[in-house]
Parts: C-alpha cells; sequence; structure tokens
C-alpha cells in the first residue's frame, strides 16, 4: 500500500476540516465604497484617491447583456497592503515591491494583541514594549515571520469618530516606536496589521522618527495592513492570514482582500 | 401696482405639471449682437462706427450711411413709450398660455424705436428705462421697466419671464465647505429663497465655520461630494425635484502649470472636481429640472457656474487649474444648449482670484467671497448669463475683447 | 453733388386693364398655392378664349408659393412668358404688379400679362407664415407676444386714436359699411350683416384691435390683365383704362411710430399725371386690413385733411350706393384675406366697377375710381405703398 505524500494529506484535511466547519474563514476586509474615509494630508501634498466605481453597463443601452463598473483608488484606499518601498526607508531593499514580494509572505500565522481597552479610553494610545511584554506572558513570544494585528475595536466607530479629525489633526491609535523596534528586531515579525487607516498613530507625525511604523518595518522589508476589521473575531494565536495584494508592476501597495482562517467552530 | 409675490402655495402631487415651452428663438447673425450684451446686462444700440448714426433693429449696413461697420455702443437706456397694446390672442404655443401679454413701442432718447415687453407699472405716454434681457429661448429681446423704482417692480409676471429671481425659490449650493458657498447660503436667504440645500463634502472632515450657519432656518446641509457620483445621485433622488436653482461653487485651486508640478494627480482633480463635477452634477439634477422649466410660478430657472476668468484665458501660473476652468466653461455652454429645451437658463460668473488661501501669494484686487455671492443673486435677478465679478475679471474680458495674443503673452509674466 | 433731374412720368397711354378674375376664397384649403393661382389663370384663358402660348408675360404674387417663384410656375403651367416677374409685396402686390406689367406692355416687352396673386391656407399656415415672415419680424417682433399683424397695427391704431381722436365707433362705421357693401357679393366669406353694436362688443384681440376690426386669413386668388386696348377689343372683352399710378416704400422712416404712409409723398403726382382732382373719384378702395389703415389711406389720399379721417368718416356712409363709396366689394374685412390675394382684391373690384362686370351693387356711373394698396409690415409699419387712379373707356 502506497503511503500518500505529505502535502496532499495537509490540504485534504484542511479541506475537510473547512468542509466540517472546524475551520472558520473570518474575513478582515472593509467593503471598498467611495465613502471609506483616506488619509487626510495637508492639501498642498499629493492625495491618496478615493474608491471611486462608475458604471459602465447595466443591461442597458450602454450594454445589453452585461454589467460591470470602472473602479478608480489609490494604491492606499479601503483594506490595504503595505509594501517596502512604500517608504522612503525601504526604498533600497529588494523584492520590496508587491509585484516582487515572496508569495510565499502572502500566507501567514498573526497573532492579535487587543488594545481595545487602552484605545477606548485614549484615542493617541500607543503601543508599548511592556503591553507587548505583558501580552506574551499569557501567549508566548510573538512567533517569527508572523503578522501581529493590532484590535483597538476602531473599525466598529463611525466615519467621523473613525477618522477623529481635531483641530489638530487626526487621534487614532497605533504602535509607539520602542514597540515597534521591539517587534521587528526582537521578534522579526512578517508585519503589522491595524484597523485605523494608517499602520501609525494619527498623531505620528510627531514621533522621533516621524510614522515610526512606516519607517521601521518598511525600512527592515516587512509589511502593512490597514484598515483591518472583524479583528475581535480572531484568537489572540493561531489564526492563518490569506493577504495578497495586485500584483502591480512596482506597486508600494495595493487594496486586497484579507481572510483569516481559524480553527474550531464560531463562539 | 405691481403685485407683491406670493410664497408659492405647495405643489399637489396628483396634478400634471406643466411642460415648458420656448418663445421663437431664431434670430439673425447681427441680432445676435443683442444677445451679448444682454447676457452681460449692459445696454446698447447698434451703431454705425463710420457715421455715429444708432439703428434697430439691427442691420448689416447703416440705414444712414451704408456703413458696414456695425458696434454695439452705449446708449441711453430710457424712451418714452409711444403706444401699447395688450395682445389676448396669438397662434404661438408659449404665448398662448400665457396671455394677455402686454407689449409697445418705446421711442428711444437714441431716437429709434424699440418693441418691447412692458412692466405692468408703466403706461404710454410715459418714460421708461429700456433694458435688453434674454428670454427663455436664450435670446435678447427688450424690456421696458418703469423708469423709476417702483413697489414690488422685480415681482412683475412678465419680468418674470425674463429674469431668475432666487425670491422664494429653492436652491442648491453644492459645497458649504468653500467660502463661496458659505457667502452663497447668506445671500440667498437675505434674497429670501425659500429652502436652501447646502453641500457638504466628507462629513467626517470637520468644518467650524458652518456651525454658525447650521442654525439657519431653511438651511439643510446635505451631503454632496461632487467627485463622488454615490453622493450625487442619492441627493438627486431625495430633493432633485425641488431644486429650482443650482449653483455650483465646488472648486479645486491649486497653483502651478504643466512643467513646474509633475505627474497629473493634481490636474486630474481639478478636473474630477471642476469640469467631471459638472457633468455629474448636472446628469443627476438637470433633467428633472429641465422637465420642471415651467412647474409653476417658481418653475425651476437656473444652473449657476462660479468660474475662474482665467477660464477664458490661462494663466500660466495657474495653468493647470486655468485649463481645468476652460473644459468647465466649455462643458457649461453644452450644458445650456441641453437645458434650453426647459427654458432652464446656464449663468456663469467668472472671478478674479479670490481672497482664499488658495490665492495667499496672489496680489490684490482680490474678490471676496461675498462679492461673488452678491454678484449670483444680482445676475439671478437680472437674468445675466455672463457675469464679471471684480477688477481683474473686468479688466481680462476688455483685454480679451480688444486683443487676446496680447492678454496671452501678459499672462505669461504675471505672478 | 450732383442733383438728380427728374423726368415727367410718361402716361399710360393705349394701355388698359381687363379680366377680373376671382377665385372664391375657402377659410382653410387642403391645395397648395400652385392650385389657386392654376384656378386663376384658367379662367382667364377660358373668359379670353385664348391659348396658354397667348399669355406672353406673367407676374405672380404669393406667400404660400414655397420653395417655388414665378419662375417654377412656367414649367408647372406649360407658359412660356418673354416677361416674368414675382411680386410678394402683400397689400401693395396689385398696384406694383399693375405698374410693372403696363410699362411692359407699353414698351412691347409683352402683349398680354396676365398678374395673379393667389395664396393657400393650410390650418397652420399663418403661424408659420408670421414667425418667418421677415428678419425684423423674426428679430424684433415674434418674440413680442407673437400677436402677429394684430398686435403690430394695434399700436399703430392706439397712437392714431390718442393723436386724432378717432374712436372705435369711427373704425366700427368703415367696417360696417363694408358688410353692407359685401352683402351682394355671392364669394364674400362674411354673410350676416355687421351691426355697429355688435362690432363694440367683439372680443378684443389685440387692444384697441377687436375681432371685426381683424380680416379672416383664407385661401383664394385673384387676377387681372394687362394689355393694350386693341387686343382687349380683338378679344372683346371689357376693359378699364389706366390714368395714374404711385409706387412709395419705406417712406418718413423717421417717423417714430407710423401715422402716415408713401401715398402723402407722391398723392399730387397721382392726380396730377391723371389730370383730375379728388373731388373727381367716384369710389374709392384702400387696402384694409384694419380699418384704421382705411383712414390713413383717405388721409394720405388727399380724401380728408391729416388727421381729420375721424371728420371724414362721420360725414360719409361709404356704401354703394351713399356717399364716398368705398371698398364696395365689402373688402378683405367681410370677403377674407387670402395673403397676397388682399392686395389685388380692391383693384380687381375697380375693374368690375369700371366695366359693368359687378357680381355685387354697383356704383351709379362711376368714372373714375382710386384703389390704394399697403403692406409688408417687416418690423413696426408697412413698407409699401402704392395707388392708381383707373377710368372708365
Amino acid at each position: 500500500m502506497a503511503t500518500p505524500s505529505i502535502a496532499p494529506t495537509v490540504l485534504a484535511q484542511l479541506v475537510l476540516a473547512m468542509a466540517e466547519g472546524k475551520i472558520r474563514i473570518v474575513d478582515l476586509t472593509q467593503t471598498l465604497s467611495p465613502d471609506f474615509p483616506t488619509l487626510v494630508l495637508p492639501p498642498e501634498l499629493g492625495q491618496c484617491a478615493p474608491f471611486r466605481i462608475e458604471e459602465v453597463s447595466r443591461y442597458d443601452a450602454r450594454g445589453p447583456a452585461w454589467y460591470w463598473n470602472n473602479i478608480t483608488m489609490s494604491e492606499h484606499t479601503g483594506t490595504h497592503f503595505d509594501a517596502p518601498v512604500h517608504w522612503v526607508s525601504g526604498r533600497h531593499l529588494p523584492n520590496g515591491a508587491v509585484d516582487s514580494i515572496p508569495p510565499a509572505d502572502f500566507i501567514a500565522p498573526a497573532v492579535v494583541i487587543d488594545m481595545s481597552a487602552a484605545a477606548a479610553n485614549n484615542a493617541d494610545h500607543e503601543l508599548s514594549v511592556d503591553e507587548i511584554k505583558a501580552w506574551e506572558k499569557c501567549h508566548g513570544p510573538v512567533p517569527p515571520r508572523s503578522w501581529v494585528l493590532l484590535r483597538t475595536d476602531w473599525f466598529k466607530r463611525a466615519t467621523v469618530d473613525y477618522v477623529n479629525l481635531k483641530d489638530d489633526g487626526p487621534h487614532t491609535p497605533g504602535p509607539g516606536p520602542a514597540a515597534l523596534n521591539y517587534l521587528v528586531h526582537e521578534r522579526n515579525i512578517l508585519g503589522l496589521g491595524v484597523e485605523t487607516i494608517g499602520t501609525d498613530t494619527g498623531q505620528g507625525a510627531h514621533s522621533n522618527p516621524p510614522f515610526p511604523a512606516h519607517f521601521v518595518l518598511h525600512g527592515n522589508g516587512r509589511y502593512g495592513l490597514q484598515c483591518l476589521m472583524n479583528l475581535d473575531q480572531l484568537p489572540p494565536t493561531g489564526s492563518l492570514i490569506f493577504a495578497a495584494p495586485l500584483k502591480i508592476r512596482n506597486g508600494s501597495g495595493s487594496p486586497l482582500r484579507v481572510l483569516a482562517l481559524v480553527e474550531g467552530r464560531p463562539s | 401696482m405691481t403685485k407683491p409675490l406670493q410664497r408659492p402655495k405647495r405643489k399637489d402631487p396628483t396634478k400634471r405639471t406643466r411642460l415648458p415651452l420656448l418663445p421663437q428663438g431664431a434670430r439673425s447673425r447681427q441680432a445676435q449682437l443683442l444677445t451679448r450684451t444682454a447676457a452681460e446686462g449692459r445696454f446698447e444700440l447698434p451703431t454705425c462706427n463710420a457715421c455715429g448714426a444708432v439703428h434697430y433693429p439691427p442691420r448689416d449696413a447703416c440705414p444712414k450711411c451704408l456703413s458696414d461697420t456695425i458696434v454695439m455702443s452705449p446708449a441711453s437706456p430710457l424712451g418714452t413709450l409711444l403706444a401699447e397694446t395688450t395682445v389676448r390672442v396669438s397662434p404661438d404655443v408659449f404665448f398662448r398660455e400665457r396671455m394677455p401679454w402686454r407689449i409697445g413701442t418705446v421711442l428711444m432718447e437714441a431716437g429709434v424705436s424699440v418693441v418691447a415687453h412692458l412692466h405692468c407699472d408703466v403706461a404710454a405716454g410715459q418714460p421708461v428705462r429700456l433694458a435688453w434681457h434674454l428670454d427663455r429661448s436664450g435670446q435678447a429681446v427688450a424690456f421696458a421697466w418703469p423708469e423709476q423704482e417702483t413697489p414690488n417692480m422685480a415681482d412683475d409676471i412678465q419680468a418674470r419671464e425674463l429674469t431668475l429671481d432666487p425670491k422664494f425659490r429653492r436652491v442648491l449650493v453644492t459645497d458649504a465647505r468653500s467660502a463661496v458657498g458659505q457667502a452663497c447660503i447668506r445671500a440667498f436667504a437675505e434674497a429670501g429663497s425659500a429652502i436652501i440645500f447646502a453641500g457638504l463634502a466628507e462629513p467626517w472632515k470637520p468644518c467650524s465655520d458652518l456651525d454658525v450657519l447650521r442654525k439657519m432656518s431653511g438651511l439643510e446641509i446635505m451631503t454632496l461630494d461632487v467627485t463622488n457620483g454615490d453622493t450625487i445621485t442619492e441627493l438627486a433622488a431625495e430633493i432633485g425635484a425641488r431644486v429650482d436653482i443650482v449653483v455650483n461653487t465646488a472648486e479645486h485651486v491649486r497653483p502651478g502649470g504643466i512643467l513646474d508640478r509633475p505627474g497629473i494627480t493634481v490636474a486630474r482633480e481639478e478636473l474630477e472636481t471642476g469640469y467631471l463635477g459638472l457633468v455629474r452634477l448636472a446628469q443627476a439634477f438637470a433633467p428633472v429640472m429641465r422637465f420642471r422649466g415651467a412647474d409653476g410660478t417658481h418653475a425651476a430657472c437656473a444652473w449657476v457656474n462660479v468660474l475662474s476668468i482665467f477660464a477664458q484665458a490661462n494663466w500660466p501660473a495657474y495653468g493647470a487649474f486655468s485649463a481645468a476652468q476652460a473644459a468647465q466653461l466649455s462643458a457649461s455652454h453644452a450644458l445650456r444648449a441641453e437645458l434650453r429645451p426647459g427654458g432652464v437658463r446656464v449663468v456663469n460668473v467668472f472671478t478674479g482670484p479670490l481672497d482664499t488661501n488658495w490665492f495667499q501669494t496672489v496680489p490684490p484686487p482680490k474678490v471676496t467671497p461675498t462679492q461673488v455671492a452678491k454678484a449670483i443673486v444680482d445676475a439671478l435677478k437680472r437674468g445675466l448669463e455672463d457675469v464679471y465679478v471684480g477688477d481683474v475679471a473686468e479688466d481680462l474680458r476688455a483685454r480679451l475683447a480688444d486683443n487676446p495674443k496680447a492678454v496671452e503673452r501678459d499672462l505669461a509674466n504675471e505672478r | 453733388m450732383v442733383a438728380i433731374k427728374t423726368t415727367p412720368r410718361m402716361t399710360y397711354d393705349g394701355v388698359v386693364v381687363a379680366m377680373p378674375i376671382t377665385v372664391p376664397y375657402q377659410r382653410y384649403s387642403i391645395k397648395a398655392a400652385h392650385w389657386w393661382i392654376g384656378r386663376a389663370l384658367q379662367a382667364v384663358v377660358k373668359t379670353a378664349k385664348i391659348r396658354l402660348a397667348d399669355i406672353d408675360g406673367l407676374a405672380v404674387s404669393s406667400f404660400t408659393l414655397a420653395p417655388d417663384s414665378t419662375i417654377g410656375l412656367t414649367q408647372h403651367f406649360g407658359l412660356s412668358p418673354r416677361w416674368l416677374d414675382h411680386i410678394p409685396l402683400g397689400g401693395a402686390s396689385g398696384i406694383v404688379a399693375l405698374r410693372r406689367a403696363a410699362r411692359a406692355v407699353q414698351s412691347g416687352d409683352c402683349s398680354i400679362a396676365v398678374c395673379v396673386a393667389g395664396d393657400t391656407n393650410h390650418v397652420d399656415s399663418f403661424r408659420r407664415t408670421l414667425s418667418s415672415f421677415s428678419r425684423f419680424a423674426q428679430d424684433a417682433v415674434y418674440p413680442y407676444g407673437a400677436g402677429g399683424p394684430n398686435a403690430s397695427f394695434a399700436l399703430i391704431m392706439s397712437h392714431y386714436m390718442a393723436k386724432t381722436g378717432a374712436t372705435r365707433e369711427d373704425f366700427g362705421k368703415l367696417a360696417v359699411a363694408q358688410r353692407t357693401n359685401a352683402l351682394t357679393v355671392p364669394h364674400a366669406l362674411f354673410k350676416k350683416p355687421l351691426t355697429l353694436e355688435s362690432y363694440l362688443s367683439a372680443r378684443a384681440i389685440s387692444d384697441p384691435i377687436h375681432l371685426f376690426d381683424c380680416v379672416m386669413p383664407c385661401a383664394g386668388a385673384e387676377a387681372f390683365v394687362v394689355t393694350r386696348a386693341d387686343i382687349a377689343k380683338d378679344l372683346g372683352v371689357p376693359y378699364a383704362r389706366i390714368l395714374s399710378t404711385i409706387e412709395r416704400h419705406n417712406a418718413f422712416a423717421d417717423d417714430p411710430i407710423q401715422w402716415r404712409g408713401g401715398w402723402a409723398v407722391d398723392r399730387d403726382e397721382l392726380y396730377g399725371m391723371a389730370g383730375v382732382s379728388v373731388g373727381d373719384v367716384d369710389f374709392v378702395q384702400t387696402y384694409d386690413d384694419y380699418p384704421v389703415i382705411s383712414m390713413m389711406q383717405l388721409e394720405d389720399l388727399g380724401l380728408c385733411e391729416k388727421g381729420a379721417a375721424p371728420t371724414f368718416v362721420r360725414a360719409n356712409t361709404f356704401t354703394t350706393d351713399g356717399s364716398c363709396p368705398h371698398n364696395t366689394c365689402g373688402g378683405q374685412l367681410s370677403v377674407g384675406q387670402a395673403g397676397c390675394a388682399g392686395g389685388y382684391i380692391g383693384l380687381v373690384e375697380t375693374i368690375r366697377q369700371l366695366t359693368g362686370q359687378t357680381s355685387g351693387a354697383t356704383v351709379p356711373d362711376a368714372k373714375i375710381g382710386l384703389v390704394s394698396g399697403f403692406g409688408m409690415i417687416t418690423y413696426d409699419r408697412g413698407l409699401a405703398s402704392g395707388a392708381a387712379l383707373l377710368g372708365r373707356a
């Protein structure tokens, strides 16, 4: 009797587990719509194009049997992926654009650090190294080459509070500079995923370096995922993330569908 | 005495809406000289450049010396009403449903006789003040106003066929975030508009200037982003049948020409807001307005575009913006033709540099948002079509009429 | 500058006018103008018992012939004239056609000149004619209430009333007298008597013009033949003599509003050339698109002083059997206005009166008839005017 090879067995087991409902699929993607906010920058700078959709035909004179739309947006609109070349610190790295990133990186495990309570109290809350270490006490060290997803419950907010613009700019939570260095250099993570519009805090321009998440992550060849949702449905450890950006030549990022595979039935 | 205009009753939703009709719009090429003077609200008469004789109706040669150098020259608008008649029967469908209709023969101080529409406060033998106005067909007609202001003068029924008075009308101001948009809200409230709908793009962005206005009664702030077709269709579905006047104040001004501003991102944004914004707005709102061109005493009547004077001549310091404005201006002419069957008029308001952030480095004279808003309301009250606000706009208008090539060279050097 | 000398007008000795033809009018017609003109031409041929080839001169007046003009009608009707004219001058068409044809015959350019006016009236013809009548009408009149000639003449009439003191009763008197005259004319469209009361109480059309101040647009044709006296004798058709004619266009251009016409310029020549005075005139046919225009003609042709027509009207009866017989067939006001034929009706009736061929009442012992034409209000006034004195042969 021939022994089946390992890979088919694993995939077959995966398919079976999914069919039996032992593995859930959680959609971490915001719906692309023209109303979804984009990053707000000073107006004299280049701006991130919002998502726009125009009907080409809808079973009418413009196309009698078919419905389709033309869409336009930035590489950084909606739920999106940031590649290393997105930031000046990562501009010289090899394989730093979405079309050259090794595809293996698009499927990776994830851990979820829940900072929603702190974020609810303080919209400017910055994740600290201590908080990470406290998390590691419960769940073990953050595994290498895994996504770190910051749960803030920010996606549950109405748009005005989600963007949270004040007289001095946006106020949204994110990682502090020290936490980033710890995750990248001590834990060798694959990337950071957040629910907010940027991987940095809303006030990240005032950090040193400015926009530390972008600077540190991309300067070290790591990735970012932004505008995620449903992180509250993921366990602290053990989920698997499918996050494959569009294969844009020399692209700095891409809107994408982010799916998480989670073992166990919905609670 | 002019009967004062009454706030219109609410429309019976079970009643048929009267379809718009037009007075005859055919005119000779030479008569179109009057169209321009009417569009800009000036009073001029056809005049021979060779012998100075004034004539009317417009001719291709002077009836005194046969010179063909006929120009429009400023003339006294005053005259005497020699005779009047009340027309009660006409085979023309437009006037038939507006009978009785008064016209008269006015002897102008310039010596010519002009058949004119009459204001109800003028009578044979009395002095009158003549003005050229555009009628619903878009062509110039003479209207005899009382020489001196009379009570409720603007409310005259025949005058209101020519003017676009915002009184008791419902207005959509498309961008309440802009300074011009906010000034328009105030100006239309002062002009007695029944409702002012004000569009606000990306309402999640703060707009503290609006806090005072929000308390204004009759003002409804609604989500509207001219670059986002969804917000336009949703708003049109909600209020489209109630908008009598659209005032498009949406703008996207950035300095720079073609070379010193690499890429086309900003140029595209200027087109998205300016040209495409107009197209999107028009596709959603204009068809209903065209249908409602004769809907009661306060029918849909006007579409106002706030444009830069540099739509007419490119200012390289704002070269890409000027080009986008030119596209919007050109599109406005298409819209004007397409709205004509409804008798809905397109009013283009050309401003010089505004006294706003994006013209911070531009030296005065600059145009304040309040000036623009007042000019818009004034243009509607007078039924103008091409309006020039501020010294820079007036100056460029005159220079363009004189020598467009010189304007091109001169603007190249202006910063 | 050279002073241009004028020479005395030639007389029309030996030139006569004959064969008054009327194709009975219809309110609306489904036929083309060509049909109406064809009926008139056939009536000429039948009356004179001539061949088509004998017609060597043709003048046509019509507003509804488009896209044709007279030249197209030669092939249409199988004619080969050696003199041709197209005279769409509305109410002045008849006088102008007479003048041109008379000189053509006199000079030998043709021998039998048929002058025809014919127009059709479809249901929407009137509106179409109004909206594109002239460039000035298009540019400066029609967009003002689109009242057509009613509105334009209302302005002239209201000014005339203010200036002369004329009353609606005065205009009514002319209209009522014309209706009385029309009652004996078989082809008049109006067959009921008109009283002054019904004139006064008629509905307003364009103040001060009321219903019975207006002509009724209709379809119809009128024609006459200009030829030499000897030819008319050979053909055995009765004829009248052409004593004198005048024609003047755009007179008094600087009058701010019309209250006189070109007759006043040339009136003395009209009587002088004929060698008669106004007192010798036995009847008058004015162009009566509105009674006010008839009154203007009575003044400008010298039957009374300028501005005195109201008094003159009050002093005369204007009926065929009374004083100053006027528009003896009923005129356009009672017969109808068949486009350019309205500019022929007075001339045709004058020929009838002077040749004993009336279809209605005859002015007793009439020897001299005065006929006047007026037309073409392209902006605010009628531009064309003309008049003729015809005499019994």
